[in-house]
């Protein structure tokens, strides 16, 4: 197997404001073709790093290369490679959507056929309202539409379905997956882990502006955090063992037992079982491990 | 959300400037749409002239502002019609640019540009072009209103009509520069009409708008001769008002010259401020 080009290249990143130092020494590839989640609670330094590589922000020290460019030198014409779907937006929007994705098109070198973009978002019926008359969602959705219609080799989406109904979010994957197909590498970050399961192929966690974990995304945390987990009610008592082969314990428990065991469960730990317990970990945050008892009891 | 979409393969070959001016056309366009979709806007930097040219014609229609060499009365609307016209140049240049920009400074309209290939050059043609194409508007709102319900004699001289189009020009061009390097004051979105709203108004008391400017004390002449205003609306004057009204401006003359000249100077000074502030965002803010 040959090495992957790479669209993205960050060696040692730091960022710091004053004392503060928000990102601290953090480094990763992203391949072309390949949809990279970046992970992490707020505050974590997932923003500042996105916006270093988008050009956006200046670093304090490291390397980074994007499509073979320092984002702090990127021209009119690397912008023109690069899509980007920032975090929030707040424009008065005093256009209608086909309005502003013409208008957008038109600034590209080889742009996407508007009408259809607009029906990838799922807005042919709000093409001709203004934007401020939208609803969240929906101006979300013209975000990303903005962010795509330039046909970017490269698409940077920070936190693209907040405010998505969970309709809107299942389209929106199906949008994303088109793009996959069609080659775009991608970067994301998001709070739902569940979208990243769906769409990443390898995912970075950060916490406390250190990479603290960067694997394929079903290799994060490692092994032993993916071993499924027994659990069951014994004598009142909460009782839970991890094991390989759930079936011979359970099994086992009911030979033991002679029955069938109380509030019985087998759990595989999903990607934010195993976010939380890093984020936890590393973070050594009350609010997250408070967060992880809370998805456990949960369940 | 579906379909697969096509990049549809349009390839162009077209110099650096051919693309930020026609980069720069096709944003005036845009502009001069969401200007006229924006209410405060409309009310506040398009209408406003409008609206105060009424009130003063009507409230003032009793009294007389002079007469001209053949003895016509001048009228108020007559009188305050070059005033309003320089207002509307200040709000649609210098008040509307400078809300406007700030808004879009804190509202990450800018940030979104910047993050696309549009030319920063691009976005000043777009800009200058919105406040000249509805400063144009309303000036020819302005004057309709006054030709036709308030019966001002509108100048016949090709002369006149070519000092009011350079006076025009020139100041459209310094105050929406004005108002761009002014759009760097307003620390977010929401304090920016607080901000340039009062500075405006002051200038239209001050530089003969909204009171007649002879009656204003020599020392306030003199700092309003300062700022760009009071030269537009005197070159204003010098084309709508009669020849023999000169004697109310300062020195008796209209002073052409010292126009162009204190305008320029402003514009100069404009364009050096925006390239040392203008910044598509504030970087580690």
């Amino acid at each position: 197997m040959t090495t992957p080009e790479n669209v993205v290249e960050v060696r040692e990143l730091r960022k710091t404001y004053g004392d503060l130092t928000a990102v601290d020494g953090v480094s990763f590839d992203i391949h072309r073709g390949e949809t990279f989640a970046l992970l992490g609670p707020n505050g974590a330094g997932k923003s500042t790093t996105i916006e270093i590589l988008e050009g956006y922000r200046s670093r304090s020290s490291g390397a980074v290369s994007v499509l073979g460019v320092d984002p702090q030198k990127g021209g009119l014409d690397w912008k023109a490679r690069i899509g980007i779907v920032l975090q929030s937006s707040g424009e008065s929007g005093n256009v209608t959507v086909a309005e502003q994705l013409r208008h957008f098109a038109a600034l590209y070198p080889n742009p996407r056929d508007v009408d259809e973009v607009i029906a990838a978002v799922g807005l042919e019926a709000k093409a001709g309202s203004l934007i401020r008359k939208l609803s969240g969602g929906q101006r979300r959705r013209v975000d990303v539409a903005v962010g795509i219609v330039g046909a970017p080799e490269l698409l940077f989406l920070d936190e693209p379905t907040t405010g998505f109904d969970p309709e809107a979010r299942r389209s929106f994957w199906k949008l994303i997956r088109t793009l996959q197909s069609e080659g775009t590498s991608i970067l994301l970050t998001t709070h739902y882990l569940d979208e990243a399961a769906q769409l990443g192929d390898r995912a970075g966690i950060i916490a406390g502006g250190r990479m603290v974990d960067l694997a394929p995304i079903d290799e994060i945390g490692g092994r032993e955090s993916r071993v499924p987990l027994v659990r069951w009610l014994e004598n009142g008592e909460r009782r839970e063992q991890r094991t390989d082969s759930p079936a011979s314990v359970v099994t086992e428990l009911v030979a033991r037992i002679g029955g069938e065991p109380e509030s019985l469960e087998v759990i595989r730990p999903s990607l934010e079982d195993v976010y939380l317990d890093l984020v936890g970990h590393e973070h050594a945050s009350d609010l997250s491990a408070e967060a992880l008892n809370e998805t456990e009891a949960a369940r | 959300m579906s379909a697969t979409m096509s990049p549809a393969r349009a390839s162009r070959t077209e110099s650096s400037i051919g693309r930020a001016v026609r980069l720069g056309l096709l944003r005036i366009g845009y502009e001069v749409r969401a200007y006229f979709r924006q209410g405060d806007t409309v009310f506040f930097t398009f209408l406003f002239p409008v609206v105060m040219l009424t009130i003063f014609s009507v409230s003032f229609s009793e009294a007389s502002f002079g007469q001209t060499a053949d003895g016509d009365e001048i009228t108020a609307a007559w009188f305050f019609l070059p005033a309003m016209l320089a207002a509307g140049v200040l709000l649609s240049g210098l008040q509307n640019l400078a809300i406007d920009i700030a808004m879009e400074k804190s509202d990450g309209t800018l940030k979104r540009l910047a993050g696309s290939p549009l030319p920063v050059v691009s976005y000043f043609i777009g800009k200058l072009g919105q406040s000249f194409m509805t400063g144009l508007m309303q000036a020819g709102v302005l004057l309709a209103l006054g030709f036709t319900v308030f019966q001002v004699p509108l100048p016949e001289q090709a002369e006149n009509w070519w000092v009011f189009a350079w006076v025009f020009t020139l100041g459209v061009l310094c105050s929406a520069i004005l108002g761009i390097a002014l759009s760097a004051v307003p620390r977010s979105g929401k304090s920016a009409t607080a901000v340039v709203i009062p500075i405006t108004l002051v200038l239209q008391f001050i530089s003969g708008v909204y009171l007649r400017f002879s009656d204003l004390p020599e020392w306030l002449q003199n700092v309003a001769a300062v700022f760009p205003l009071k030269w537009m609306a005197q070159g204003m004057r010098s084309v709508f008002l009669p020849d023999e009204l000169v004697v109310l401006e300062q020195n008796e003359s209209w002073d052409l010259p010292g126009i162009a000249l204190v305008l320029a100077i402003w514009l100069v000074a404009g364009l050096v401020i925006t390239s040392l502030t203008f910044r598509w965002i504030r970087k580690d803010s």
